[in-house]
């Protein structure tokens, strides 16, 4: 009841929210777009759902993902794609080939980052090991320390991009693994607390990389409403600085729109999470103007 | 204010907000659907069609028959597809506990919810192994006391639930006590601890199964439920179960 409550006031206030500053067509000349395209949860769904489905009949699909991509690409080029995490578990695609598929196509479709999931481990670290040079993509995780596993040195922290001279910071989060994924499986991979981990990164992005926009993908979770303590997107938005967006995974949330929440400075944090099995892809439009500046005043957000 | 002063003010507002930086940006956010309105890209296609055209030459090939259409709803307390589950375990996983710790499986108990679809009648195929178990659960094996057994007993005489087992036989009389309880013919005793097979969701409290929790120990088979179906379809021709005494209630 009380998201219920939260989600609508988010809808009361997102019409547009900040009417500070001057607005940005007397800058249009200047103004630079980028766009950040994102999935999660796809859980090897490459396959549309078919006309019979009880639930997502005629959704989803690679090969159509593809052409909506394509079309997002071609109209600006200053795009990121981006997926947070669990690519892996949910068809016989993944039993028969193990991820080979999901990670081919994922590079076919020119993904720029991705997280990991906690299905991600479900063939164990040996078993995503054997697809990484499948992966034409970065994985990033600031939280998981692989040291002592063979997927050291396979995954960065984070990734700073650059499109059309705006720094773009993309740092990755993960979920803790005990009691979520067999010992077995992921072996010696040490959690570390997500949202120190957090802090730190957007510092480090901020302040060292110098970047204009700074994204978590993060597969924490939405929200947990009866366990607050749980880390969750929501909760690290309101505990940290300097995140501009925070792309989730995890609960399958589907969230009609990105939700604005408050973070620690009173600045706004968008965090959109887009349900499961490539039903929907999310977009999240920066507009910089010539300055490259910004602040929590003055920025309009229309969601 | 006269208006020439008026004008000053505007210009000086306007030339402070170009020459220092502006901060001004704007943010869009929505979540697009994808769907048949879509031209799916061609070269992703195919690229993925000879890899689903192997998958489903496996998944359809013929591995044998279902006389009947079988249904988790078709009963109350045992169902026919239930008890072929739990039989199936039974059957796949006792030789391989058994060679592995010198134990037998005194019985099997899963969770009615993890029936995840029907067998048609018809061919079987791989197909339907996926169907009914579309996770990735393993059998385990709970070493429990009988204290804990006894609650296992309480938590099914409850919940009054096609729950299915296996070498388990349970008889409740017209107010759901249970009166008789047996492995194997013997009656069980709440002095001794059992080998059961589950599965690694219900091990670890699944579907409110908390006597698990006393748990001696914990044997991993590293044998998931579906490939002890695979693995039982590839050996039988004709699948017949049916709904017996293993769980009953009397009437009077």
């Amino acid at each position: 009841m009380k998201r219920r409550e939260f989600i609508q006031q988010t809808t009361a206030a997102s019409a547009l929210v900040g009417l500070g500053g001057f607005g940005l067509q007397s800058f249009s000349s200047s103004l630079k777009k980028i766009s950040i395209l994102h999935t999660n949860d796809v859980h090897s769904h490459i396959d549309p759902f078919g006309p019979q489905d009880g639930r997502n009949p005629n959704q989803g699909g690679v090969a159509r993902r593809a052409s909506l991509i394509e079309g997002i690409r071609a109209n600006n080029p200053n795009t990121l794609l981006l997926d947070a995490g669990d690519i892996f578990q949910g068809t016989p695609y993944f039993n028969y080939y193990g991820g080979e598929l999901e990670f081919k196509l994922m590079s076919m479709l020119k993904y720029d980052a991705a997280t990991l999931g906690n299905h991600d481990f479900d063939n164990g670290l040996e078993g995503l090991y054997a697809q990484l040079p499948h992966a034409k993509f970065d994985f990033i995780s600031a939280n998981y320390d692989f040291s002592n596993t063979i997927i050291d040195t396979h995954t960065k922290p984070y990734k700073v991009f650059v499109k059309n001279g705006i720094k773009i910071g993309v740092f990755g989060l993960g979920i803790e693994l005990a009691g979520l994924v067999d010992k077995n499986m992921y072996k010696e991979t040490v959690y570390l607390n997500p949202v120190e981990i957090a802090q730190d990164m957007s510092r480090i992005l901020k302040e060292n990389e110098k970047c204009d926009l700074i994204i978590c993908l993060s597969h924490l979770g939405y929200n947990y409403r009866n366990n607050p303590e749980r880390p969750s997107d929501l909760s690290l938005a309101a505990a940290t600085k300097n995140i501009d967006l925070i792309i989730g995974g995890h609960t399958h949330t589907f969230l009609k729109k990105p939700t604005i929440v408050k973070n620690s400075i009173d600045q706004n944090v968008l965090v959109n999470q887009v349900g499961c099995f490539g039903i929907n892809l999310g977009k999240i439009d920066f507009y910089f103007d010539s300055a490259k500046n910004k602040s929590s005043e003055g920025v309009s957000i229309l969601v | 204010m006269n208006f020439k002063n008026l004008f000053l003010v505007l210009g000086l507002l306007l030339g402070m907000s170009c020459k220092t930086p502006t901060d001004v940006f704007k943010i869009e956010g929505k979540n697009i659907n994808i769907n048949d309105s879509l031209q799916p890209v061609a070269s992703i296609e195919d690229f993925v069609k000879p890899y689903r055209e192997n998958i489903n030459k496996d998944l359809d090939s013929v591995l044998g028959y279902s006389v009947d259409t079988y249904s988790k709803s078709d009963g109350n307390l045992n169902t026919a597809i239930g008890n072929l589950m739990a039989d199936v375990i039974y059957d796949e996983a006792d030789p391989i506990f058994f060679k592995r710790t010198g134990e037998h499986i005194d019985f099997v108990l899963i969770n009615h919810g993890g029936i995840r679809s029907i067998i048609s009648k018809g061919p079987i195929s791989k197909r339907t192994a996926f169907e009914l178990m579309p996770f990735e659960n393993s059998i385990v094996v709970s070493k429990l006391p009988g204290a804990n057994v006894k609650e296992l007993l309480d938590y099914l005489a409850k919940a009054k639930r096609a729950h299915p087992i296996s070498k388990l036989k349970i008889v409740l009389d017209k107010d759901g006590q249970v009166v008789e309880s047996s492995v194997n013919q013997i009656p069980i005793d709440f002095n001794k601890t059992y080998y059961i097979a589950t599965n690694d969701y219900l091990i670890n409290g699944g579907d409110g199964m908390d006597f698990f929790k006393g748990s001696e120990e914990v044997i991993v088979l590293d044998y998931k439920i579906r490939n002890a179906l695979i693995d039982h379809f590839m050996k039988t021709d004709i699948i017949n179960p049916v709904a017996d005494d293993r769980f009953i209630q009397l009437k009077d």
